[in-house]
């Protein structure tokens, strides 16, 4: 076991990954600066500059051109500095990357990672916040995951790079060197589409992702010291999301809120809180609350708060399902 | 900066210079043109029976297609557009997939195992970084494989032609641009795509050569692009060819050339038909003749109408099916989908 952060951990797994000569890892700055979040330090000392690979600044050469990579047979890992700076790829991402497996009928696929920083919480510049996993959850064939511990920015990253499809990997940026924690040394994966249960409880279920989860654990603390049972559940992944998991706690707990900070409208807790309903409405004993950003623009460091979900903002939502 | 387009087959079939390839070589490229025009011509009746859906046809640019696809080596890969059929089946990319895609079918883009052939693409422009991305994915895995890529000159206006050329020449990948400058961008002129000369000065501002070529003459494409496949292979890097042709036909089934532009163009350009100047060259070296020319459009039709069978056999897709090319395993939740629609229909 070793003692790392969220940053560390994903250095970790990309050094095993590229122990495989069919991984590359390219993008801005990833090489000699290790990366704008140093993600990837000393990973080009490690595995030459053909592996860890410096690109010129455009995000859409860098997917098409990992796209190429994967269709031949590697299994590339891009990296996009931030979600805001994820836009200008979308065409690939949408138009190659998730449909060449279907227009192909198997023949060509694209097992390439997108790695993403993404999320709001630390006043960085504009266009540096950005929470749109809706997005791409919304693109068919692409798998979304969204890792909220060291232990699983490990084995996410390296359940993605061993995975036949492509896959977004979402890295929360204030998780970066938030949190430490014991990672098991060498290779080892933890599941797509396998949501963890964080906190068992009675009375209510709290969905959460990303940053949120940390903030929904705390929310958890908070309540359980007055007496409320929360019950705390990390998705992990997105695309497929652990539906199993939920539906059984909310059909325990009767009670259930979201968190994520991305805009509430069409926000990933929308396609929850409408996949409850469908499979455990009748253990419904309120409706069920989502805590999210708003619909605006992130608001820039100086009133990012009034937009991120705090602790607080969770307890209260569920207090307000326990009074539902 | 602009020269002449290079030339080795004038109009009228003289050759000029050496003779690139041996004369048996030239009539099976001949005999490829012959067969893609016997498609091309039956691809626009089908859709025009319903049989097909929106087609791109591609007369007039058979010499550019079979030039630079008959370049290639079978372990190079060819990255191309809707408008490309003839150099696609050249590859090995069989004319019953090419039609069943344009039924309407996913699976005409299953190319045969070892066939190194991606599917069309149909975006404008987005697939030329494919074919860099994976000429560099041949170098990282030690290979001497090469990689080309077609497009029109409307791409070029894309943001993404921009990325692909770049990348290609910063990281030096064995890639072949291959633009067949047809004239045409649906309604529009090239005039109206770019202010340059010629889209080949553009490899400059790339530090990437470019070139200019007759791309109504087989053997100057073959050559070209045989000279930019082989320095690509050497690790000496990309380079840009312009093949100069043009659009007979529409540039799909769905719109009417008339309303854009002027009849007598197009009539200047069928004086320059690629089929006529390689059959004259061949007939003047006595390699070609009446019966050949009938014994090839004979067994292009057959061929054709074989193709066209194969394809017209596949049953379409059930509802199951439409699942079960997303992912390598559909998720849970494409597997809650199909039996939603296997229960529920539409």
């Amino acid at each position: 076991m070793a003692d790392l952060t969220v940053a560390r951990a994903l250095t970790d797994a990309l050094d095993i990954a590229l122990a495989d000569p069919a991984v590359v890892l390219l993008g801005e700055d990833v090489g000699a600066t290790g990366g704008v979040f140093r993600v990837s330090d000393g990973l080009r000392e490690a595995h030459g500059p053909d592996r860890v690979i410096d690109t010129p600044v455009a995000e859409s050469g860098i997917v098409g051109a990992a796209f190429g990579m994967a269709v031949a047979g590697m299994r590339p890992i891009a990296e996009i500095q931030f979600m805001g700076f994820s836009y200008p790829a979308l065409d690939q991402v949408i138009n190659h990357v998730g449909r060449v497996r279907n227009r192909s009928r198997h023949r060509f696929t694209a097992p390439l990672v997108i790695r993403i920083p993404y999320g709001a919480g630390i006043g960085a510049a504009e266009h540096h916040s950005e929470s749109a996993e809706a997005i791409y959850t919304h693109i068919p064939g692409l798998k979304v995951v969204v890792p909220s511990t060291p232990h699983d920015a490990k084995g996410l990253l390296l359940a993605a790079v061993a995975d036949d499809d492509p896959v977004i990997f979402l890295e929360p940026i204030r998780l970066y060197r938030a949190v430490r924690a014991e990672v098991p040394e060498g290779p080892f994966t933890v599941p797509i589409g396998a949501a963890r249960l964080v906190v068992g409880g009675e009375d209510v279920t709290v969905v959460a992702y990303g940053a949120m989860v940390r903030e929904a654990e705390a929310a958890a603390a908070e309540l359980a010291a007055s007496g409320t049972s929360v019950e705390v559940i990390d998705l992990r992944s997105l695309v497929p999301w652990d539906v199993e998991a939920v539906v059984e706690s909310v059909r325990r707990t009767g009670r259930a809120v979201i968190v994520h900070e991305a805009p509430r409208t069409t926000g990933f807790g929308a396609e929850i809180v409408a996949t409850i309903q469908e499979h455990a409405l009748y253990s419904l004993r309120a409706p069920i609350e989502r805590v999210t950003g708003w619909d605006t623009v992130v608001p820039l460091r100086r009133a990012e708060h009034h937009y991120v979900p705090t602790r607080a903002a969770i307890a209260a939502a569920v207090v307000r399902a326990m009074e539902g | 900066m602009s020269a002449e387009p290079q030339q080795l087959l004038a109009p009228d079939g003289t050759l000029h210079g050496d003779l690139p390839l041996p004369l048996g070589e030239i009539s099976r490229l001949y005999r490829a043109m012959v067969v893609a025009r016997v498609f091309d011509g039956k691809c626009s009746a089908m859709q025009r029976q319903g049989r097909l859906a929106t087609y791109a046809p591609y007369e007039g640019q058979e010499a550019a297609q079979i030039g630079a696809a008959s370049a290639l080596e079978a372990s190079d890969w060819l990255v191309a557009s809707y408008r490309d059929a003839a150099a696609m089946a050249l590859r090995g990319y069989p004319w019953s997939n090419l039609i069943l895609g344009r039924t309407g079918d996913e699976r005409g883009g299953h190319a045969p195992e070892g066939v190194r052939v991606l599917p069309p693409s149909i975006t404008v422009g987005g697939h030329m970084i494919h074919a860099v991305g994976i000429a560099w994915a041949e170098r990282l895995k030690g290979t001497d494989a090469v990689a080309l890529t077609m497009f029109g000159d409307g791409a070029t206006s894309e943001g993404d032609f921009h990325e692909a050329m770049n990348f290609a020449a910063v990281f030096a990948t064995p890639t072949v641009f291959f633009c067949q400058n047809n004239g045409w961008a649906i309604s529009l002129p090239t005039s109206r795509q770019t202010a340059a000369e010629t889209i080949a000065d553009k490899a400059v501002g790339y530090g990437m050569t470019g070139l200019v070529v007759d791309g109504n003459d087989v053997l100057a494409v073959h050559e070209a692009v045989r000279r930019a496949v082989s320095t690509a292979r050497a690790g000496e890097g990309p380079t840009l060819i312009e093949a100069l042709t043009y659009r007979i036909g529409p540039h799909t089934t769905t719109d009417d050339p008339g309303r854009y532009r002027d009849p007598a163009e197009v009539e200047s350009w069928r004086e320059r038909d690629p089929l006529r100047r390689v059959r004259r060259f061949l007939e003047t070296q006595g390699a070609w003749d009446e019966d050949a020319q009938a014994a090839a459009e004979h067994d292009a039709g057959l061929e054709a109408e074989a193709a066209v069978a194969a394809a017209e056999m596949v049953a379409a897709l059930d509802g199951d099916e439409i699942f079960s090319a997303m992912y390598a395993v559909p998720t849970i939740h494409l597997e809650e989908q199909r039996a939603r629609l296997r229960r529920d229909g539409r």
